[in-house]
C-alpha cells in the first residue's frame, strides 16, 4: 500500500458478495447435477452419479458433444490461422489503412448474432450449406477473429520488430521469418487466442439455432431443447461438463499468460 | 526505422488477405444482404419500416426491451462499480482472486448459466422450496418467466463486461490525486464522491454503453428466462424468422437493432478512445 487509502471494510464486503452472486449460481448445478431424484432438486438422501451414466450412455448427447468438438477444432485452426496472419500483417503494414482493418475485425463483436444469422442463413440457403459441418464451421470462424487479433495484436504490440528487421537483413524470406523469428516470439499469445476461439464454437448457440437442424445438432443446440422441453438432472450433468471444460481451458491459459508475463 | 518499400507492404497485406476477404465474404456481404431483404420482402420499399410506427406489438416488444436493457445496465454498473472500485484499490494477490471471480463466469456457457437460474428460480426451485421449506412463504414466488427473471439472468451475464472496462479507467486514476485529498483534510466519502467519482466517470459512460448495447441484442438468456411470455427484440426476431416466416419484419427489426447500436457506438467514440476499450492497442 502507497498511502493512498482503501477502501472500507463494507464496500470490499459488498464487492465480494457481488462475486459470490456471479459463482454461486454456477456452483449449484453440481450438487443438482447428482441428486438421486429424477426431477431437478438438490440431492436429498444419497448422492448418484445415474445422471452422469445417462448422459454418458446417451448415444443422442454424445453424438452432439463429438459434432461440438469437430466443428470447434476445425473453427479454431482456420480462425487462428487467418486471424493470427491477419495481425502479424497489420502490425507490420502499421499505416492508418491498416489499423482501420483491425477495427474492422472487431465488428462481429458489435454487431448481434441474431442479426447476423439472419444473413448468413440467407447465403447458406443459396449455397446449400444449410445443415452441413462445413457451413457452421466457417460462420464459427468468421465470428472468432477477433478474438484472435485482439490477443495476437496486444502480444505483437510488446515484440520488438526490429528482430525482424534484422532476420530479413540477413536474408530470411517471409515464410522463415514467420515461422522462425514471429511465430516464436507470440507462441502463448496465438495458442490462448486458440483457446478463446475453441471455447467461442463450442459454446455457440444463436447461430447453431439457424444454421443447424437435423444432420448437423451441436451440443448448444440439444441442450437448448433440452432446457425449453424436459428439464431432467442430466442437463445438470451435461451443465457440470461444460463448466468443467471450460474451467480446465481457462486454467491452461492463466498458465500460459504467467509464463508470458514471466 | 527505414520504410519499406511497396513491394515490401505488398507482402504484408497478402498476409491480412484471407482473414479480410472472408470478413468480407462471409460476414460484410451477408450482413448487407440483411438490410437490402428488409427494403424487399415482400414488395419493395419502406413498407416494412412503417411497422415500426403503427404495430402495437412491435411496440410493445420495443419497449419492453428498451426498459429491461436499461434496467439492466444501471444495476449492472451501479454493483460493477463497487466492484471495480474495490479491485482497483486491493493488493496485487486479492485483485487476481477477484480476477478470477470475473472471469470464470465470463467464459461459463451463457446456456449452463441460464439453466443455473432456471433450477434457483421457477416454481419449484432450489430458492421457492428453501423459503417454503422455512415457512417464510406459502406459495412461490414468481421469480421466473417474467421482466424479473430475465433482469436478474441479464445482470448476471453482464457484470464482467462491466467491470473489466471500468477497472481499465480506475487503473488510469493517479491514486496521488486521492492521497492528496485525504491529506488536504477531505473525509473518505469527500475524496470519493469529489475527485475518484469524477475521474472515473469516461469509464462509466464507456462501460454503460458496451453494456447497453449487448444487453439488446441478447437472445439466449431473455428467451430462457423469459419463458415466452415477455419478448425482447432478438426473440422476435428469431421468432419471426423460424416460426412464421416473415423475412421482411425479420430483417427490417434487425436492420433497426444495428443502426441504433451504430448509433450509440458513435456516441462512445466521441466519449473514450474505442480501442482502448477493446483492449486492440
Amino acid at each position: 500500500m502507497d498511502g493512498a487509502p482503501t477502501a472500507s471494510r463494507p464496500v470490499r464486503g459488498l464487492a465480494w458478495a457481488i462475486i459470490c452472486f456471479l459463482l454461486l449460481p454456477i456452483a449449484v448445478v453440481f450438487p443438482v447435477s447428482l441428486t438421486d431424484k429424477r426431477y431437478l432438486s438438490l440431492p436429498e438422501d444419497n448422492l448418484s452419479l445415474q445422471h452422469f451414466a445417462n448422459l454418458f450412455s446417451s448415444p443422442e448427447w454424445l453424438s452432439s458433444i463429438g459434432q461440438s468438438f469437430v466443428i470447434a477444432c476445425a473453427a479454431t485452426v482456420l480462425t487462428v490461422i487467418v486471424g493470427t496472419l491477419c495481425a502479424i500483417g497489420c502490425w507490420r503494414i502499421g499505416s492508418k489503412l491498416a489499423d482501420f482493418v483491425r477495427v474492422l475485425m472487431l465488428v462481429p463483436i458489435i454487431v448481434p448474432t441474431i442479426v447476423y444469422a439472419l444473413g448468413i442463413y440467407r447465403l447458406w440457403v443459396d449455397l446449400r450449406l444449410l445443415d452441413s459441418y462445413l457451413g457452421l464451421i466457417i460462420a464459427h470462424s468468421v465470428t472468432g477473429i477477433p478474438y484472435v487479433v485482439i490477443i495476437v495484436s496486444t502480444a505483437l504490440a510488446h515484440f520488438d520488430a526490429r528482430l525482424e528487421q534484422a532476420a530479413r537483413n540477413l536474408g530470411a524470406n517471409l515464410r522463415q521469418r514467420l515461422w522462425l523469428v514471429i511465430l516464436p516470439g507470440i507462441l502463448p499469445a496465438v495458442v490462448s487466442s486458440a483457446i478463446f476461439a475453441f471455447i467461442h464454437s463450442w459454446d455457440e448457440l444463436v447461430l447453431a439455432l439457424f444454421l443447424a437442424s437435423r444432420a448437423v445438432f451441436t451440443l448448444p443446440r440439444r441442450i437448448w431443447d433440452g432446457i425449453n422441453e424436459q428439464l431432467d438432472p442430466t442437463m445438470a450433468a451435461v451443465a457440470v461438463l461444460l463448466i468443467v471444460v471450460t474451467m480446465v481451458l481457462l486454467g491452461a491459459e492463466m498458465w500460459l499468460r504467467s509464463r508470458r508475463t514471466a | 526505422m527505414r520504410r519499406p518499400a511497396f513491394g515490401e507492404t505488398g507482402i504484408y497485406w497478402m498476409l491480412v488477405m484471407p482473414a479480410l476477404l472472408m470478413l468480407i465474404g462471409f460476414y460484410l456481404f451477408p450482413l448487407v444482404r440483411v438490410l437490402w431483404v428488409s427494403v424487399m420482402e415482400p414488395t419493395p420499399g419502406l413498407g416494412n419500416y412503417a411497422l415500426l410506427f403503427t404495430n402495437s406489438s412491435i411496440h410493445r416488444v420495443l419497449l419492453t426491451t428498451l426498459r429491461i436493457c436499461l434496467l439492466t445496465t444501471a444495476i449492472t454498473l451501479l454493483l460493477g462499480y463497487v466492484v471495480a472500485y474495490v479491485m482497483a484499490q486491493a493488493s496485487e494477490r486479492t485483485q487476481r482472486w477477484m480476477m478470477l471471480g470475473i472471469l470464470l463466469p465470463l467464459w461459463i456457457s451463457v446456456l449452463v448459466r441460464a439453466f443455473a437460474w432456471v433450477t434457483l428460480l421457477r416454481r419449484q426451485g432450489i430458492i421457492n422450496n428453501s423459503l417454503m421449506g422455512m415457512g417464510v412463504i406459502d406459495d412461490p414466488l414468481p421469480l421466473i418467466w417474467n421482466e424479473l427473471g430475465i433482469t436478474i439472468g441479464m445482470v448476471h451475464y453482464m457484470l464482467p463486461f462491466a467491470v473489466l472496462p471500468l477497472l481499465t479507467g480506475m487503473r488510469g486514476i493517479d491514486r496521488r490525486c486521492l492521497a492528496a485529498a485525504r491529506g488536504l483534510g477531505a473525509s473518505r466519502m469527500q475524496s470519493f464522491m469529489r475527485v475518484f467519482l469524477p475521474l472515473s466517470l469516461p469509464g462509466v459512460v464507456g462501460a454503460s454503453i458496451l453494456v447497453f448495447i449487448f444487453s439488446l441484442g441478447f437472445l439466449v438468456t431473455p428467451a430462457i428466462l423469459g419463458g415466452g411470455r415477455t419478448l425482447m427484440i432478438a426473440e422476435y426476431i428469431s421468432v419471426q424468422i423460424l416460426d412464421v416466416v416473415q423475412w421482411g419484419v425479420g430483417t427490417m427489426l434487425a436492420t433497426t437493432l444495428i443502426v441504433f447500436i451504430f448509433a450509440l457506438l458513435g456516441l462512445l467514440a466521441r466519449v473514450v478512445d474505442m480501442r482502448r476499450l477493446f483492449g486492440a492497442t
